[in-house]
C-alpha cells in the first residue's frame, strides 16, 4: 500500500461531535491553509440538533482553485467516539486516521492500507489545563496544532489567528495558543515524517475572499436598499436575516437620532412573513423575507395575490432537503418547480440562481431592481451549502455610481402632469409592464383599489371575461419583457464541434465545471451552459438546440431543471439527460464524473480510463 | 342593496376643517345584502373620518376576504385600498405601516377572517401595537359561502336552518385586552351615536385599536334566536358609559350630566371623557375590563362601549425604535454604505 502523497491538493474530515464547540478549531484550520495562498473549501456537514450528534466539517485544499466538494476522504482527524469505524471505513486506501490516542484503537481496526497518526489529545489536555469546561475546546485545538505540524503548516499562520480572534480577551489567547503548540510539538516529536500531504505557501488566493453565501445575501440586501424584513426562523435561511440586522446596525444608524433606517419585523408564521414584505413593498418600500422549502409552501398563496396585484417582492429560498421534517440541514435544489410555478391560477415567478457568495450580493441587490421593474416577486434560489458554508471566491463590488431602478412609479409631479386618464393596470408602453403609485402621493391623483384580477385596466371591480382575459395575456407579455432584463447563461464552448452540452446552476457550478474539466482531460469535448435565471432566454435554448444531447446535473432527484426546460423550451424529451445528485450532501466532482461516464458508456460512449490525478476519479 | 345613488348634495352642506366634504370619504355602492349590518358600519366610518378632518388620500383601508373584506369599496373613494387574502391583512397592514409610518392605516375583517383562519395574525399584530384601527365586522357567520357558523358565534345560538351551535365562542376584545391592545371596543352596527366616536377615538389612539362591532347578518343569521341578531343584541347590550371622544384641536363645551366623568387623554392630546356610574370599572385597568366582559357575560348581557384604553400604548416603529422617516422615502444615499465600506468588509474575509 502506497501512503497517499499530495501538495495543496487533498481532503481533510473532522469528525466530531455537534456543540464542542469544534467549529471554531476547524474553521481555524481552514482559514490558515487560505492565508497561505491556497484555495480552500469547508464543508460543514451537520445534523438537525444542537448538541451531541456526529458532525463532519471537510476542508478541500486545492491549488488549483476547484473549490467544489471533491468526494472521497485522504485524512480523517476521528474524535467523535460515535463514528470512529464509520470515519475509520471511509478512509481511501492509502490515507491517514489521526485519532485520539489516550484510549487505544479498538483491535479490529486492523485495514493495512490506512496510516494511522496516534495523538493522545484527551491525556494531553487534562495533563496542560486545569479548567474542566476549557478542556473540550483545548482539546480541538490540540489537534489542530498536530494537523499543522503533520501537513508542515506555518505555525505563525494560526497562532496569529488566534490571536486576532482573542484580541478582545488576551487571556484566552494564551491558553489557545498553548494547546496548538502542544498538539504541533507532539505530532513533530512522534510523527514526523508520517504524513505525506503538504500545504505549502503558495500565491493563489490573490483578492479572494471567504465569506458564506448567507452574509451575501444579506449585504446585497443591505446595499440593494430594504427597509423592510418579514421573516420567520427557518434552518437555512435565518442567518441571512441575523446578518442584515447586524449590517444595519453598523450600517443603517441615523447619526442625528440613533434610530435605525429599516424595520426587522420577525412574524408569527410564513404567511405573514411574506404578507409584510407584500404590504411594505405595496406602500413604497423595498422589502424582502428570507425562508426555506416549507415556507415557500406557506407563501405560495401570498405569492399568487403578489403576481396578479402585481407587487414588487424579494424572496429569498435557502433550499434544503424537504420535507418540514425532512433533513433541514442537508443540501438540495429541490424547490425549483414549487417556486416558478408558486401559487394557484396561472402564476410564474423569476428565479435568479447564483453560484457563489458574489453572485448572492449581486443577485440580491439585481433582485429588488428587478421586482421594482418587472411589479411582481424574484425569487433568488440559494441553498444550504451555498448559504451556510464559507466559500472561496472573487470580492464583493459595489459601483458607486450605481443607482435604484424603482421602475414605473408615478410621483405627485407625473400625477399633476397627466394629460389622461391614469390606469394601474393599463400598459401605456407596450412592455406589459403598467405604472403604479404609492400611496398617499397627490391628493386627489393616483389613487386605486388593489385586488387580485376581478378589476378593469383601471382597477375597477369587474368579473368581465374579456377583461380578465386582457388582462392575463398582458401578465404573458410582461413575463416576455422579464427574459430580457434578467442575466444571461454562462455559456462556454470548448469546440464547435462537440456534440454534448452539460447544463448546470447555482451551488453545483464549482463540482460541475472540474467534472468537465476533468473529462477533457480525457479526450472528451463538452460545451457547457451554467443557468441565471427563469424564465429561459432564447440563448438558453438554442444552446439546447445546438447540441446532440445535453446533460442537466442537478441536485434533486426528478430533474426538476429539465422538467422546467423542457415545459417552457418546447425541446425533444429524449435530449435532454437528468445526472441527479440529491443524497443531501455538496454534490461532489469524482461523483459528477463518474455519474457522466456512466451516463456516457450507456448511450455507447467510452472514456479512457486515465490514472488518478488532481481531481480525478480514482 | 342599492344601485344608484343620487350624486346630488345640498349646496351649503358644510365641509369639515381640512376643507373636504361629507361625500369625498364616500366610497362605490354597496354590493351587501340591503339592510346589512355592514353597511351601517361603512356609514359610521366616513361620518368619523369627515369629522375628524383627515385627509382622504392620506388613510389606507385594508382587508382580508369575507363580505366584511369587500366593504372597503363601499367607503373613502378617494384612499388607496388593498383587499388582500383570507385572514391575511393584519400582514399586509404591518407590512404597509413599516414602509410608511405617516399614513393612517384602517383594517376591516369579518369574524371569520380574525377569529378562524386570521387568529394567528390578528393577535400578533395586536402582539406587535401596529399602529392601526382593526375593525371586526362580527356577524357570527359565514356570509359569502351562505351562513356557516364562524367562531364568534355565542355557544348555544340557534341559526336559521334551527341547529344550534355547541362550540364556545371567541371574544375577541377579551384577546385584544390580554395581548395589549391599547384600545379596545365594542359596538353595535344599529347604534351610530356610539359607533361614530368610537371610531375616531380608534383613529386618534396610538398603537392598536380595535372595535368589535356586532354586525347582524339580515340573510343567514338574524333569526330571533340568534344571539347576533338585531334583536337580540337590542334586548341585551348594556353600554359601559356613554362618552364624547374630543379631538385634540377641539376644546370641551359640551355639558355633563352624569355622575361621574372620567379622562383620558391620548397620545396626540385627544380626550376620552367617560361619563358613567360610580362602581364601574376604571376602563385603563386591564384585569378590570376583562372582568367586566366576563361578569356582564354570564348575565347574557354584550358590554358595549370603550372596554379599555391604556393611553400611553407604545407602537411598532417606537419597539423596533425605526427611523422617524417614512422608510419608503429614504434612497441610496440613505440607504446603501458604499464601495468602501465594502471592501472594508472583503478585508474581513480574508
Amino acid at each position: 500500500m502506497k501512503p497517499l502523497a499530495a501538495i495543496n491538493d487533498f481532503v481533510i474530515r473532522f469528525a466530531t461531535v455537534n456543540g464542542s464547540g469544534s467549529a471554531s478549531a476547524n474553521n481555524l484550520f481552514a482559514k490558515a491553509v487560505f492565508r497561505m495562498g491556497v484555495p480552500v473549501s469547508p464543508k460543514n456537514i451537520f445534523p438537525s440538533n444542537i448538541q451531541g450528534l456526529p458532525t463532519w466539517y471537510e476542508v478541500r485544499v486545492n491549488e488549483q482553485g476547484h473549490v467544489g466538494r471533491r468526494g472521497d476522504i485522504d485524512l480523517v482527524v476521528a474524535v467523535n467516539g460515535q463514528t470512529l469505524r464509520q470515519d475509520y471505513d471511509s478512509l481511501a486506501p492509502g490515507g491517514y486516521f489521526v485519532f485520539d490516542s489516550s484510549k487505544p484503537l479498538p483491535e479490529d481496526f486492523t485495514r493495512d492500507d490506512v496510516i494511522a497518526i496516534g495523538i493522545p489529545m484527551t491525556a494531553m489536555c487534562t495533563e496542560a489545563f486545569d479548567n474542566p469546561k476549557m478542556r473540550p475546546l483545548l482539546k480541538n485545538i490540540i489537534y489542530v496544532g498536530a494537523l499543522a505540524a503533520l501537513l508542515d503548516m506555518e505555525l505563525e499562520v494560526l497562532t496569529d489567528s488566534l490571536r486576532s480572534q482573542f484580541r478582545k480577551n488576551p487571556t484566552l489567547a494564551e491558553p489557545n495558543i498553548r494547546a496548538l503548540e502542544l498538539g504541533y510539538g507532539y505530532a513533530r516529536d512522534h510523527h514526523a515524517g508520517a504524513c505525506l500531504l503538504t500545504v505549502r505557501r503558495s500565491d493563489r488566493v490573490g483578492d479572494a475572499i471567504m465569506m458564506d453565501g448567507n452574509s451575501a445575501t444579506a449585504l446585497g440586501a443591505l446595499y440593494g436598499g430594504a427597509t423592510v424584513v418579514g421573516w420567520y426562523p427557518i434552518t437555512p435561511s435565518t442567518s441571512i436575516i441575523e446578518a442584515f440586522g447586524h449590517y444595519a446596525e453598523q450600517f443603517r444608524i441615523e447619526t442625528d437620532t440613533g434610530r435605525i433606517k429599516a424595520a426587522i419585523v420577525q412574524a408569527e408564521d410564513e404567511l405573514a412573513a411574506i404578507g409584510i414584505v407584500i404590504g411594505a413593498a405595496w406602500n413604497g418600500a423595498r422589502a424582502f423575507t428570507a425562508t426555506s422549502g416549507p415556507g415557500i409552501s406557506l407563501m405560495a398563496e401570498f405569492l399568487g395575490l403578489a403576481y396578479f396585484a402585481e407587487v414588487p417582492a424579494v424572496l429569498i429560498n435557502v433550499q434544503r432537503v424537504g420535507p418540514s421534517t425532512g433533513m433541514p440541514t442537508r443540501t438540495q435544489q429541490s424547490d425549483l418547480l414549487a417556486c416558478a410555478y408558486a401559487s394557484h391560477g396561472d402564476t410564474k415567478h423569476p428565479l435568479l440562481f447564483p453560484c457563489d457568495p458574489r453572485e448572492c450580493f449581486e443577485m440580491t441587490a439585481d433582485a429588488f431592481d428587478l421586482a421594482d421593474r418587472l411589479q411582481t416577486p424574484v425569487l433568488v434560489m440559494s441553498d444550504l451549502d451555498l448559504g451556510m458554508n464559507d466559500h472561496y471566491g472573487p470580492p464583493l463590488v459595489w459601483d458607486p455610481a450605481r443607482r435604484y431602478d424603482r421602475g414605473k412609479v408615478m410621483d405627485a409631479a407625473r400625477l399633476e402632469a397627466l394629460a389622461a386618464r391614469w390606469g394601474r393596470y393599463k400598459d401605456t408602453d407596450g412592455d406589459g409592464i403598467c405604472w403604479r403609485t404609492y400611496p398617499g402621493t397627490h391628493p386627489d391623483k393616483g389613487v386605486y383599489f388593489t385586488r387580485g384580477t376581478s378589476r378593469d385596466e383601471y382597477s375597477t371591480y369587474t368579473e368581465d371575461s374579456s377583461t380578465y382575459v386582457r388582462n392575463m395575456e398582458r401578465l404573458a407579455l410582461k413575463w416576455e419583457s422579464a427574459k430580457r432584463l434578467l442575466p444571461l447563461a454562462r455559456i462556454k464552448i470548448t469546440s464547435g464541434e462537440a456534440r454534448l452540452g452539460v447544463v448546470f446552476y447555482g451551488s453545483t457550478t464549482p463540482a460541475a465545471y472540474e467534472a468537465i474539466e476533468h473529462l477533457r482531460h480525457r479526450g472528451l469535448a463538452v460545451n457547457s451552459m451554467r443557468i441565471r435565471a427563469f424564465p429561459f432566454q432564447q440563448e438558453v435554448i438554442d444552446f439546447i438546440s445546438a447540441h446532440e444531447l445535453v446533460f442537466v446535473i442537478e441536485q434533486n432527484r426528478d430533474g426538476q431543471m429539465r422538467t422546467l426546460l423542457l415545459n417552457e423550451g418546447g425541446l425533444p424529451p429524449a435530449k435532454l439527460v437528468t445526472i441527479a445528485a440529491y443524497d443531501g450532501l455538496p454534490v461532489a466532482s469524482r461523483f459528477l464524473v463518474r455519474a457522466l461516464e456512466e451516463a456516457l458508456a450507456e448511450r455507447g460512449v467510452t472514456l479512457p480510463t486515465s490514472p488518478r490525478d488532481q481531481g480525478g476519479v480514482p | 342593496m342599492t344601485f344608484f345613488r343620487p350624486t346630488f348634495r345640498h349646496p351649503e352642506l358644510p365641509p369639515n376643517a381640512a376643507g373636504y366634504h361629507r361625500r369625498d370619504y364616500e366610497g362605490g355602492i354597496s354590493t351587501l345584502c340591503a339592510g346589512c349590518g355592514h353597511d351601517s358600519i361603512c356609514n359610521a366610518i366616513i361620518q368619523a373620518c369627515f369629522e375628524l378632518a383627515l385627509p382622504p388620500h392620506r388613510i389606507v383601508k385594508m382587508s382580508g376576504i369575507g363580505c366584511s373584506s369587500k366593504s372597503p369599496a363601499y367607503f373613502l373613494g378617494k384612499s388607496h385600498g388593498f383587499n388582500s387574502v383570507h385572514g391575511r391583512m393584519p400582514s399586509i397592514a404591518t407590512g404597509a405601516n413599516m414602509a410608511n409610518r405617516d399614513l393612517i392605516y384602517l383594517g376591516v375583517s369579518g369574524d371569520g377572517d380574525t377569529a378562524s383562519i386570521g387568529m394567528g395574525q390578528f393577535i400578533h399584530a395586536v402582539r406587535r401595537s401596529l399602529n392601526m384601527l382593526y375593525i371586526v365586522m362580527n356577524n357570527g357567520c359565514y356570509g359569502l359561502t351562505k351562513g356557516q357558523y364562524s367562531a364568534t358565534a355565542d355557544k348555544g345560538s340557534k341559526s336559521k336552518k334551527g341547529g344550534v351551535n355547541v362550540l364556545e365562542s371567541i371574544d375577541l376584545c377579551e384577546l385584544a385586552i390580554q395581548l395589549g391592545a391599547g384600545f379596545v371596543a365594542r359596538s353595535f352596527s344599529g347604534d351610530k351615536a356610539q359607533l361614530v366616536p368610537l371610531i375616531k377615538a380608534g383613529l386618534s389612539h396610538r398603537g392598536l385599536s380595535f372595535i368589535d362591532v356586532i354586525s347582524p347578518c339580515v340573510t343567514f343569521n338574524n333569526n330571533p334566536e340568534s344571539t347576533k341578531s338585531y334583536h337580540w343584541v337590542r334586548e341585551h347590550s348594556e353600554a359601559t358609559n356613554t362618552f364624547d371622544f374630543v379631538p385634540f384641536r377641539q376644546t370641551i363645551t359640551a355639558e355633563y350630566e352624569d355622575d361621574t366623568v372620567q379622562e383620558v387623554v391620548l397620545h396626540d392630546n385627544s380626550v376620552i371623557h367617560l361619563h358613567k356610574h360610580h362602581d364601574a370599572p376604571d376602563i385603563t385597568d386591564r384585569r378590570q375590563a376583562i372582568d367586566s366582559l366576563e361578569d356582564h357575560k354570564a348575565q347574557g348581557v354584550i358590554l358595549t362601549g370603550v372596554l379599555y384604553v391604556n393611553p400611553d400604548s407604545t407602537d411598532t416603529h417606537e419597539i423596533l425604535h425605526t427611523s422617524e422617516r417614512p422608510l419608503n422615502s429614504l434612497d441610496e444615499t440613505d440607504l446603501c454604505p458604499g464601495s468602501a465600506v465594502l471592501e472594508a468588509i472583503n478585508a474581513r474575509h480574508r
